[in-house]
């Protein structure tokens, strides 16, 4: 056999746009093992036309487990039962956070290879090869897979979500969760952590990090989008200090956006955050680290003190609209 | 209660990560992984405030005779004593089997509360927690940033794909810890003169009750052929900001020759 199993996650009644991506990667590379790409999800009470809905990415099964949203390891235990009954030889996750838990617990249950970050597959000899970044995506590396289940969880935004049209049949699949699964209880999911912002809409965009110093560094950044006519975003390491809401974030956990103009200041420039912001036309960074790894992917590139250009560009851009 | 705290030793943040024939340089000087010193703060900070009774705090680490440095320094960030898993056949693990071997030196611990950092700085798998866990049989949440510890159970906050969610889990628990989460100390130098006097204790695989096929290259199921890099995509333009006005200016005219201040 050569089928996959992906894990499609979902929240309030909508697949994560990185799930589908997996489904429709799991379909294509099904296509060239000669097998069927199968999705798994797991949740409350799950309608059976959402569940059907992933055949339209190409999913030919949904099985469909009844069990607690948000936690990985219930998972695990679903995804473990379906491939000891089906024999799938390959598991595929999408980028996000979830996704890396239940790979690497499902890898540690079945002992099986895992691959994770991964930006590519490909089918060489009828098995799977994943490609992976490394060294701050300074390399790219090749893993290959033994034995009878690969597990490839791949970076966000890697897979893209491609439509075919069909619908897949449901199969609801009873699952004993370990007794270890049963010890987390979700107590709040979703907590969106500050105002309500919107940054995917905006055709300009001026980001700020732990560079700023402080909560108020963020005035700096709101004038400057102001004059540029754009918003502000933040990376996690601020929105979880609490100087920026959850909804401004770009990144792995955050939201993923191409705006004309990315602007960045006092931001390292983190994988888990350029995944989010890569796809933009024009990055332009400023970072008194000559060596941050930010100034690897950006078009313009200013070394200095962001407390001393961020104001003079904003004065000197006001002036120049008049 | 009992904390392991898991930590390893990585490449110093200084030295430039690079490829030789292929392989992953791991030459240079070494550090403890910084994210790690988030996890070891954690467990003082839990013990310090007493709202659990924590009698001990070890830390188990996974790496090279080398490794023993970065296992001192976090004894001077204050852990109790150390394990160190130090065998030839672990060389060349993938995540699953670091993971195995982790969970099984830990296991000998029976631990209350496992604690690991949110990334390795030369590995990022960001997974070893959830591998760990799952070896252990005990529950497990990565990227937390804020955690209580009560009798018998805690609550963990972390920022997942849809928001912050908060989870409560019954003891013992393998939680990976996010950078966010504390703000690590600094060592006394009392504390790194008395880190070279504190055990640690040297482990084989056999030790902790593993066939060496079980790690190692022989133990993983994930084969790292040649890495290779990545085609040169045109270099960024870089300004050094010497005289600001004139740094300004130039970004000006930058944005302006792209149409991006219409
Ligand atoms: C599973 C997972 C998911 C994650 N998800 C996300 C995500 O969605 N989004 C995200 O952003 N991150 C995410 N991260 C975190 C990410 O790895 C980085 O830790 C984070 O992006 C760093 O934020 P930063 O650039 O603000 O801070 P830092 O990395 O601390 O960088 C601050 C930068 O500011 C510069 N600086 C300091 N002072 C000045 C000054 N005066 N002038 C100019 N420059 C200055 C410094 O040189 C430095 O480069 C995730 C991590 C993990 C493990
Ligand atoms: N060889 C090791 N020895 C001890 N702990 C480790 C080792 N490798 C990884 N860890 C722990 O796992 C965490 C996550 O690492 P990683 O999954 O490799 O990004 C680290 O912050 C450490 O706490």
């Amino acid at each position: 056999m050569s089928d996959i199993l992906v894990y499609a996650l979902h929240y309030e009644g909508a697949f994560n746009k990185n799930s589908l991506g997996a489904v429709s990667e799991a379909a294509r590379l099904a296509e060239q093992l000669g097998g069927e790409a199968h999705a798994v999800v797991v949740g409350e009470g799950i309608p059976d036309d959402l569940a059907a809905s992933l055949g339209a990415h190409g999913a030919r099964k949904v099985f469909r487990v009844e069990g607690p949203e948000g936690l990985a390891q219930p998972v695990v235990d679903a995804m473990a039962s379906i491939i000891d009954l089906h024999g799938h030889n390959w598991a595929i996750f999408g980028g996000g956070l979830l996704g890396f838990e239940i790979g690497a617990g499902l890898a540690a249950r079945r002992g099986a290879g895992v691959v994770m970050e991964v930006t590519q597959v490909k089918v060489e000899d009828g098995r799977l090869v994943s490609e992976r970044p490394i060294l701050g995506d300074s390399s790219l590396s090749q893993v290959h897979y033994e034995g009878d289940l690969g597990i490839v969880i791949g970076r966000l935004n890697a897979f893209e979500a491609t439509e075919s049209g069909a619908t897949a049949e449901v199969e609801d699949v009873p699952v004993e969760f370990s007794e270890f699964s049963t010890r987390s209880r979700m107590v709040k999911r979703g907590e969106q952590r500050g105002a309500d912002i919107n940054i995917e809409d905006a055709p300009i965009l001026v980001a700020g990090g732990r560079g700023l110093g402080k909560a108020e560094g963020f005035e700096l950044l709101e004038q400057l989008a102001g004059s540029l006519g754009g918003a502000v975003a933040a990376t996690r390491a601020v929105v979880d200090a609490g100087w920026f809401p959850y909804a401004g974030q770009i990144g792995q956990t955050g939201k993923t956006v191409a705006p004309k103009l990315y602007l960045a200041a006092g931001i390292s420039g983190a994988i888990q955050h350029k995944v989010g912001m890569q796809a933009s036309e024009n990055i332009v960074a400023i970072n008194k680290d000559a060596n941050a790894p930010i100034f690897e992917f950006s078009d313009l590139g200013i070394v200095g003190d962001l407390n001393k250009i961020v104001p003079k560009l904003t004065e000197a851009v006001k002036a120049r609209k008049g | 209660m009992k904390i392991c705290v898991l930590v390893k030793e990585v490449p110093d943040a200084a030295v430039q990560k690079r490829l030789v024939n292929g392989r992953m340089d791991r030459g240079g000087e070494k550090n403890l992984n910084p994210y790690d010193t988030h996890a070891i703060e954690e467990a003082v900070r839990i013990k310090e405030a007493g709202v659990v009774a924590v009698d001990e705090v070890v830390a188990v680490s996974m790496g090279p005779e080398s490794a023993d440095r970065a296992i001192r320094k976090a004894i001077s960030l204050g852990v109790d004593r150390a394990v160190h898993l130090c065998d030839d056949a672990v060389a060349g693990s993938d995540v699953a089997a670091t993971g195995l071997a982790l969970a099984k030196a830990v296991e000998a611990e029976t631990p209350d509360l496992v604690l690991l950092g949110q990334q390795s700085d030369d590995g990022e798998c960001y997974t070893i927690g959830a591998v760990v866990a799952d070896h252990l049989k005990m529950p497990s949440l990565t990227q937390v940033i804020k955690l209580d510890v009560v009798e018998g159970s805690l609550t963990a906050e972390r920022q997942a794909e849809y928001g912050y969610d908060t989870v409560e889990i019954a003891t013992p628990a393998v939680i990976s810890v996010g950078d966010a989460i504390n703000e690590p100390r600094y060592p006394s130098l009392k504390a790194i003169m008395g880190a070279k006097k504190k055990p640690v204790d040297r482990k084989t695989v056999a030790d902790v009750g593993l066939d060496a096929s079980q790690v190692g290259e022989a133990g993983s199921k994930a084969r790292w052929a040649e890495a290779h890099e990545p085609p040169q995509k045109a270099a960024g333009e870089i300004i050094e900001d010497e005289d600001t006005t004139e740094t300004v200016e130039k970004i000006l005219a930058w944005l302006d020759e792209r149409k991006l201040l219409a």
